[in-house]
């Protein structure tokens, strides 16, 4: 029953992102070129059925999970793909096909992972893949560096970036570990006087992967994923113990790690600079800043109105700066509207956690919640100077195919729990 | 665990609540000062991509339309005229800005005033476009005229309405078309720019109200005012000794009249003759405290409420008691006294109007294009200059500068005239150089005068009393009878003319 209404819901509500994306695609052609694309009805027809595909998979292979998370996540994608059509024209038809590719890979994790608990043996495989991922860049003839990140792997024709699939190989090994200890980790055992932490022992191999994350992130110069990576293995340590020290220790620790960089890398400190004060930079290296402000404040409450506005003067926008085009064009009103996505896609997957029954689908679910929660916090932070600037891509909606796919396999992972839950919810009740 | 992923929630939620305040603060709150940042091209692109409204004379020849454009900015700013009203319009650049009345009026012609925006309550949500549309006082006859009779000499003329301050004509050459400066083609307006900027007189500089020079003896007509108004000169009194040379006190120099010529007299005549000697010894007489005050009070020292920016004008402000030779030169202006044409043409209008000094102005009127009045500039008085009893005695010694002095050449039958000329050298000794002046006002006999003029023609050879009256005069005689001819009937549609300037490309 309950099933069905949801199923019910998500293919109105992926029909209302259908027509939400396809409405935007048509008032960009006509804020650009003042004609209606001459494509929309084959335009309509790819993405209406993609998600019509990914709506039968759910239907087919995990009938009863929560509805919302779809359509959201097709409404930004839909989003994000007007926008980067607009942008950058070129960029429009890679984007499409990642696009698909995302669908595809979100269909076989549904396909294959039946249950989300037959993962959690896999632990170890988990931190290998996540760390081999992590490394892959730094690695001599496939690594690539790209503006100053060396966060990119060039496999033939195919440029992708690894370490957004180790986020998620490292959302699984902590949910599978943590698991297990979390009782030990719960317990302060150490030092023995006035115990204030778990064995350290028991911590070890956390600590020993963070660790290793951390630094290959930095060797990166990728400090947006080694900030969300810290982030997501402090914000699991907390769910499995419910234990408060564990962030406040993490912010403390946090604040160490930042005062090192701070002090032991120039680009940190330009980057401070930058964000305590973009003006007296406006042109060099505060210019990215300075020019999404200029363009959100263009934008003001209404918006310019899709392709009527000047976001081509923000570098790099279509990527990590897309939102300075969305809040210029779509205004205060469109802007919102994507923060309250995010919001609600996190509300979603918390109440996927809280209702798995099984302690690794509650910390799975929180955690790869957590991940797409403080992915498009800390990219939103830095673009609206809240934050220094760490470049991440914002979730389904930047141009990048590697987050594209990772996050719609990261969706499959939260249905694939969502369904669980609410199979043996019903299960228990008869 | 679900209490630490409600917190987890809680955490995130206050995160993004963040974000939204941020998103306020930048979109609402500061909009207004980001969207008027220098560095912030956006508004500039916003302005080549909308329409502004059009500039026209009170005759209604239109100066400066937006028209369609096919290239990379939806509207062109053409200026019909081209050259000829260069000054008063100014040109509307991407990369140089705007100048002139594009400048100053931008608001207006933009349709961003307040007032244009949201006239009533259905204006907040519908955006419409109230371009208001400048009417200036400039007539396009006696600008035709200034520039006719200024012909291809280096020089200014500024021809206004003393009794309301509405300016009439506003002229210099050398000067510009703004056409190619507004070309959309920037590196062919970057060319353009440059070879201007290298030319001999300044093009670009509407030397008319922004540049100054030495008055020479123009300025014994704020002199003899100023004697005049202490009370201290009157018509009878005093009786200037006829001398060639004045003894400067502190020192062993002499202040010779031009030509080394015997000169003095009474007032009228001193001023028709222009007595360097006897307006010498009358500056120094009043003392310099009273010939700065008088200075001062027809607008020395202050900048000219004009609608476009002008610049003020000089009389040294300074303590001549240990330099009475200087105080001597200053009276006659010479020395460190310096002035634009506009303020000299103020100078005769406060002559004119009875001692009052109004607001110059060139736009008379803003109408949005439904017609409607946005703003209209009433005549204010700007400074009282002198009383009307010495306005009256200086109006009867201007005329005998035109009936019998220096200025002869400015006689108009029919019409009541006074004027003053004026040579000043600058520069060195030989060759001899001088700015030829002019300044003059002019009405129906019996009627208050309906027009003052100035004119300046820089740098003539050589320098002797006559030159202003020989050049200058017939210049400012021209622009006189072409501002009391009737103004031209105004084109019965103002709207439909179509000229087909196209901008030019290059220097």
């Amino acid at each position: 029953m309950l099933g069905r209404a949801r199923r019910r819901a998500e293919l109105g509500l992926i029909v209302l992102a259908v027509a939400i994306t396809g409405g935007a695609y048509t008032l960009a052609s006509l804020g650009t070129t003042a004609s209606i694309p001459a494509n929309i009805g084959p335009f309509l027809a790819v993405i209406a059925g993609l998600l019509f595909l990914a709506h039968v998979a759910v239907r087919r292979l995990a009938p009863e999970a929560d509805g919302l998370l779809l359509p959201l996540a097709a409404v930004l994608n839909g989003i994000g793909y007007v926008f980067i059509a607009r942008l950058d024209p070129d960029l429009a038809g890679l984007q499409a096909t990642w696009t698909a590719v995302g669908i595809v890979a979100f269909v076989l994790t549904l396909l294959f992972v039946r249950r989300a608990r037959d993962l959690e043996r896999y632990r170890y495989v988990f931190l290998l893949v996540g760390l081999v991922l992590l490394v892959m860049p730094i690695l001599p003839g496939i690594g690539v560096s790209i503006r100053g990140a060396r966060i990119w792997v060039a496999l033939g024709p195919v440029r992708f970036q690894p370490g957004e699939f180790a986020k998620i190989a490292f959302a699984l090994f902590f949910a599978s570990y943590l698991v297990e200890k979390r009782e030990l980790l719960s317990m302060a055992t150490w030092p023995r006087i006035r115990p204030v932490l778990p064995d350290l022992k028991h911590l070890g191999p956390v600590l020993l992967a963070w660790g290793m994350a951390i630094l290959v992130m930095t060797a990166q110069k990728d400090l947006g994923s080694s900030l969300l990576l810290f982030f997501l293995f402090i914000a699991m340590l907390w769910v499995a113990t419910g234990r408060l020290a564990y962030p406040i220790g993490g912010a403390a620790l946090f604040g160490v790690a930042a005062y090192g960089a701070w002090t032991a890398f120039e680009h940190v400190q330009t980057r401070v600079t930058t964000w305590l004060n973009p003006w007296p930079e406006a042109q060099d290296r505060g210019l990215q800043v300075v020019q999404t402000w200029f363009a959100l404040a263009w934008g003001g409450v209404a918006g310019t109105g899709i392709g009527l506005g000047r976001p081509d003067r923000v570098p790099v926008v279509e990527s990590d700066f897309i939102f300075a085009a969305i809040g210029e064009e779509l205004g205060l009103l469109g802007g919102t509207a994507i923060l309250i996505c995010y919001l609600l896609i996190v509300g979603s997957g918390l109440r996927i956690a809280t209702q798995a029954e099984h302690p690794f689908d509650k910390l799975l679910a929180a955690g790869l919640t957590a991940l797409v929660g403080m992915q498009s916090f800390v990219i939103l932070a830095g673009v609206l100077r809240v934050l220094p600037l760490t470049g991440v891509v914002l979730p389904f909606v930047s141009y990048g195919g590697s987050a594209l796919v990772a996050n719609y396999v990261l969706l499959a992972l939260l249905i694939r729990i969502s369904d669980g839950s609410a199979r043996s919810a019903r299960k228990g009740a008869r | 665990m679900d209490r630490s992923i409600r917190r987890l929630g809680a955490f995130l939620i206050g995160l993004f609540c963040i974000l939204f305040v941020q998103l306020n603060y930048i979109q609402v709150w500061r909009a207004d000062d980001l969207n008027t940042k220098p560095e912030n091209r956006r508004p500039i692109d916003q302005a080549f991509n909308r329409p502004r409204g059009t500039v026209s004379t009170s005759d209604g020849v239109v100066l400066a339309r937006s028209v369609a454009s096919d290239d990379r900015y939806e509207y062109q700013r053409e200026f019909p005229e081209g050259e000829l009203y260069a000054h008063i319009t100014g040109y509307f650049s991407y990369l140089f800005g705007a100048t002139g009345l594009e400048r100053a009026y931008n608001d207006e012609l933009s349709g961003t005033t307040a007032g244009q925006r949201v006239r009533d309550v259905g204006d907040l949500f519908v955006r419409k476009d109230r371009t208001g549309n400048l009417k200036l006082t400039v007539r396009s006859d006696v600008q035709a005229a200034a520039k006719a009779a200024l012909g291809d000499q280096k020089g200014s003329v500024v021809a206004l309405d003393p009794r309301t301050g509405g300016v009439l004509a506003l002229w210099s050459w050398p000067t510009f078309d703004p056409n190619l400066l507004s070309d959309h083609d920037l590196e062919a307006a970057g060319n353009v720019k440059k070879v201007y900027e290298a030319a001999d007189g300044e093009p670009l500089l509407a030397k008319v109200y922004r540049e100054i020079y030495p008055p020479g003896s123009t300025f014994k007509v704020v002199t003899g005012s100023t004697g005049v108004e202490t009370g201290m000169v009157t018509p009878t009194e005093p009786v200037y000794p006829t001398i060639r040379a004045l003894d400067l006190p502190q020192t062993t120099r002499v202040l010779p009249n031009f030509g080394g010529s015997l000169c003095g007299g009474t007032l009228f005549t001193i001023l028709a003759k222009s007595c360097n000697t006897s307006f010498g010894q009358m500056g120094l007489d009043l003392g310099g405290p009273a010939l700065i005050d008088g200075a001062k009070r027809f607008g020395f020292n202050s900048t000219p409420p004009l609608d476009l920016p002008a610049v003020p004008s000089r009389f040294p402000d300074i303590d001549f008691s240990q330099q009475l030779p200087t105080l001597a030169q200053s009276a006659i202006g010479q020395y460190d006294v310096a002035a634009t044409p506009l303020q000299m043409a103020l100078v005769a209008a406060g002559v004119a109007n009875d001692g009052v000094i109004m607001e110059p102005h060139v736009v008379d009127e803003i109408r949005d294009g439904e017609g409607e009045l946005v703003r209209r500039l009433e005549p204010t008085a700007w400074r009282r200059a002198v009383s009307p009893q010495t306005a009256d005695t200086m109006r009867q010694a201007m005329r005998e500068v035109v009936a019998r002095g220096s200025a002869t050449r400015l006689q108009i039958p029919g019409v009541d005239v006074g004027a003053k000329t004026g040579t000043a050298q600058f520069g060195p000794a030989a060759p001899l150089r001088s700015h030829a002046w002019v300044i003059a006002w002019a009405g129906q006999p019996g009627q208050a005068p309906s027009v003052v003029v100035a004119v300046l023609v820089e740098g003539q050879e050589g320098a002797s009393e006559q030159t202003g009256g020989r050049v200058a005069a017939p210049i400012a005689k021209q622009v006189i009878e072409a501002a009391l001819a009737p103004p031209p009937a105004p084109p019965a549609d103002t709207t439909s003319t179509t000229s087909t300037t196209a901008p030019g490309g290059g220097g």
